[in-house]
């Protein structure tokens, strides 16, 4: 559009000239390469250790305007942006391939979770460490005896009038070696039915009785842990939703960690780069049968991403999106594995060595394969749709 | 920034819509009409264009109802549901959109007939068996003050029985679109045996006279009439493939709800479940690249190739997978021709070809995509 002086801009428009200008004055040079690889991404936490002096800065910065969490309200932290100006936000950080300033548990699922069930004295404590990246947060969800039946979660709390006492171990804790606080499903009633005994607890990985340790996977590293609960104390105040009621916690919750997941997919996390340019990387030529594959990729990444955007925008319209969380999950995560069997195709021997030419990419490719399982697996996802979308008979 | 919500008026739009075409227009009336072997219902043309349909496109100072292109794709949509015949995409879509990138008084006066349904057009493109436009081979010579067609087109969708035909044919530098009266002098037309029971035609050009009249926009440059009403066209012809995904994945799923085999809903089996949840799938993401295309085409008009492209890429196959799981899933009887489901399969067959299959659409998304 063209401005000339004096002309009434749209709100959305004179937000976007703000933004751009901060932008260009605050987001250091290192941070705008668009943050592909697993070390660019800022997790913060009381342990984070900074990759660079650009990386705290950029973290700072962003947090002083609420840019981490960019939506949420200002009081916990965040920008208070309208759907208009997030879609803003979002084009002018990739307009210049900004990197994310923060990753966390905390933003994607405690952080939904917490501002829908959790009291303002509650949003007030939690949050803003969470948007300023001063406490990592992990997810108690599953048990070795709860994988797709969730519910059937085993790790009890047994209530001692100002606190529960909690014994019983999770698993696929991600990161809970590096977390700073646990939010977990956790049996409080163990006699009523499976999805009516469960509370929503909130706990410091420091207490007394909480120990981690972490699982090596294929793919090489552990993201991913074990975590015991011994005689731990969980004061009763540390509770999210109304005892006995965490399984509407814990589904609100998951519909959010399903869309982060299936957003991997769409490639719309680390700049939405085209798939046939990352692999342009290491072919010169793309050989017409990956060339086609890629092609098929990149069609369903860009539609999935534009299904993305419309659930938002129809949620903010008030129109239900029913349960598309487990479609997007389903599409976006069965994509993203698609995504890199190319790239390994593309990048030949050289995709087959540890640290390699090309990196880690061998441990980001067998690191999907989890895509389809955590969150609830595709399976689980489809079985979702049939129910409650097609009213299949269960 | 486009808005990916349906408003209000397109909401009832969709309504009506389907209101006239579940009574007017359901797959009983393509059935009956193959059967008696039609190919066009001019009541039923004359009765949607009363209801602002044909003028969908049409400005609303030539009498149309100027809905725009989201609009035409959620009636395009409707129709896909119960493969309501109509030159709808021919003529309201295509030709409209062609005609309204030239203003001059006859284009007015052609928009008006549109909108009146008074007119019907065919685009005829095609001369080998895939959509090609910059590969168009037919001649148009320079003679005197006008030109000499000669050549051959083939799978000219509503072709022959259309009143006027868009032709795109080669000039001294480049392509140029004509429109003539189908009933020129040197213009044969052969309808084609279509295996969706709908009108396409091969139309032969014999040194066919036109004069500059006859140009559609300006010489060698049939692009730039010719691309904006392709591109409306491929949205709308994506969002009718849609619709007709949709139409045959709820007779798939109403079906799995009510067939009995082993003293139980086939419903009841998961490995049926989780192939209808899968396409529920893949037909909401489809929808989202619709919505878009018509967004894209109604707000930044010049930036929508990609959009279509994924819109028509994404309802191709969708379209292609909506009536093989129908028919494995209904079993021998979705194999009959009593039943139903063997016209969307056909008509999703055609609609995937027509105006370009997957790969020319997915190829359009790769050039974009800088791959």
């Amino acid at each position: 559009m063209t401005m000339t002086a004096g002309s009434t801009e749209s709100p959305t428009e004179s937000f976007r000239a703000e933004l751009r200008g901060w932008l260009e004055e605050n987001c250091p040079e290192e941070m705008r390469d668009g943050g592909l690889t697993e070390d660019a991404i800022c997790w913060g936490g009381k342990d984070w250790v900074f990759t660079s002096e650009a990386q705290e800065l950029w973290l700072k910065r962003c947090a002083a305007k609420g840019y981490t969490v960019p939506t949420w309200p200002v009081e916990y932290g965040g920008a208070g942006l309208s759907r208009e100006q997030e879609k803003v936000f979002d084009e002018e950080m990739a307009r210049i391939n900004a990197r994310s300033p923060l990753e966390s548990f905390g933003i994607w699922m405690l952080g939904p979770a917490l501002l829908h069930f959790g009291t303002h004295e509650q949003k007030l404590h939690y949050l803003p460490p969470v948007a300023r990246g001063e406490v990592r947060w992990c997810q108690g969800y599953s048990e070795p005896g709860a994988g797709s039946d969730l519910a059937n979660v085993q790790t009890k709390g047994e209530d001692k009038g100002d606190h529960w006492l909690v014994n019983g171990q999770k698993i696929w804790t991600s990161y809970a070696d590096k977390a700073d606080w646990i939010f977990a499903l956790i049996r409080t009633d163990k006699d009523a039915p499976k999805h009516k005994g469960i509370s929503f607890l909130l706990c410091s990985m420091e207490q007394a009785g909480v120990e981690t340790r972490p699982i090596k996977m294929i793919s090489g590293v552990s993201p991913f842990c074990e975590t015991f609960f011994t005689d731990a104390v969980i004061p009763k105040e540390q509770i999210v939703g109304e005892e006995n009621k965490g399984w509407d916690v814990a589904k609100y919750l998951l519909t959010h960690e399903r869309e982060m997941i299936s957003g991997g997919g769409a490639g719309l996390s680390g700049g939405g780069r085209a798939l046939g340019a990352v692999l342009a990387d290491t072919m010169d030529v793309l050989d017409a049968n990956t060339r086609a594959d890629a092609m098929r990729c990149e069609v369903d990444a860009l539609a999935i991403g534009l299904t993305l955007e419309r659930y938002k925008d129809q949620s903010e319209a008030g129109q239900g999106a029913g349960d598309a969380s487990a479609m997007l999950k389903y599409m976006g995560t069965e994509l993203n594995k698609q995504r890199h069997e190319l790239m390994m195709n593309a990048g030949g021997s050289d995709a087959l060595e540890w640290d390699g030419p090309l990196g880690n990419r061998a441990g980001d490719w067998l690191r999907t394969k989890a895509n389809s399982i955590e969150g609830g697996t595709s399976e689980v996802m489809l079985s979702i749709v049939s129910r409650r979308v097609l009213g299949l008979p269960g | 920034m486009v808005k990916l919500v349906m408003t209000e008026e397109e909401t009832m739009l969709a309504d009506m819509a389907r209101g006239f075409l579940d009574g007017a227009a359901p797959v009983g009336k393509l059935r009956e009409m193959r059967d008696a072997g039609m190919t066009h219902d001019a009541a039923l043309w004359k009765e949607m264009a009363d209801m602002g349909w044909a003028g969908v496109l049409v400005p609303e100072a030539a009498g149309g109802s100027d809905m725009g292109f989201a609009a035409a794709n959620v009636i395009a949509r409707e129709m896909g549901k119960t493969l309501a015949v109509s030159p709808f995409l021919s003529t309201a879509v295509i030709a409209a959109t062609a005609l309204r990138q030239v203003s001059d008084t006859r284009a007015t006066a052609a928009l008006a007939k549109i909108a009146s349904g008074d007119v019907t057009y065919a685009l005829a493109v095609d001369e080998s068996v895939k959509f090609d436009p910059d590969a168009v081979q037919m001649q148009a010579k320079r003679d005197g003050n006008g030109f000499r067609l000669s050549g051959k087109k083939q799978f000219v969708v509503d072709g022959s029985l259309a009143d006027r035909v868009l032709v795109l044919a080669r000039t001294d530098n480049g392509l140029t679109l004509f429109d003539i009266p189908a009933d020129r002098a040197g213009v044969s037309r052969e309808a084609s045996s279509m295996i969706d029971a709908r009108d396409a035609a091969r139309i032969t050009f014999e040194n066919v006279e036109a004069t500059g009249e006859d140009v559609l926009g300006a010489v060698d440059s049939a692009m730039d009439v010719l691309k904006p009403a392709l591109n409306a066209g491929q949205a709308a012809l994506a969002a009718e493939m849609t619709g007709l995904s949709a139409g045959a994945f709820g007779m798939t799923v109403d079906y799995l709800k009510e067939r009995k085999q082993f003293g139980v809903e086939i419903g009841r089996f998961q490995a049926l479940q989780h192939r209808a949840a899968h396409l529920w799938c893949e037909i909401e993401v489809t929808s989202s690249a619709i919505l878009n295309a018509g967004r894209m085409l109604d707000e930044e008009p010049d930036n929508a190739e990609m959009a279509v492209s994924l819109a028509k890429a994404r309802a191709t196959n969708t379209a292609i997978l909506a009536v093989q799981e129908g028919v494995q899933m209904h079993g021998g009887i979705g194999m009959t021709d009593a039943f139903d489901m063997g016209f969307y399969m056909k008509r999703a067959r055609v609609g995937a070809e027509w105006l370009g299959d997957y790969s020319y659409h997915a190829e359009v998304v790769a050039k974009h995509r800088g791959f």
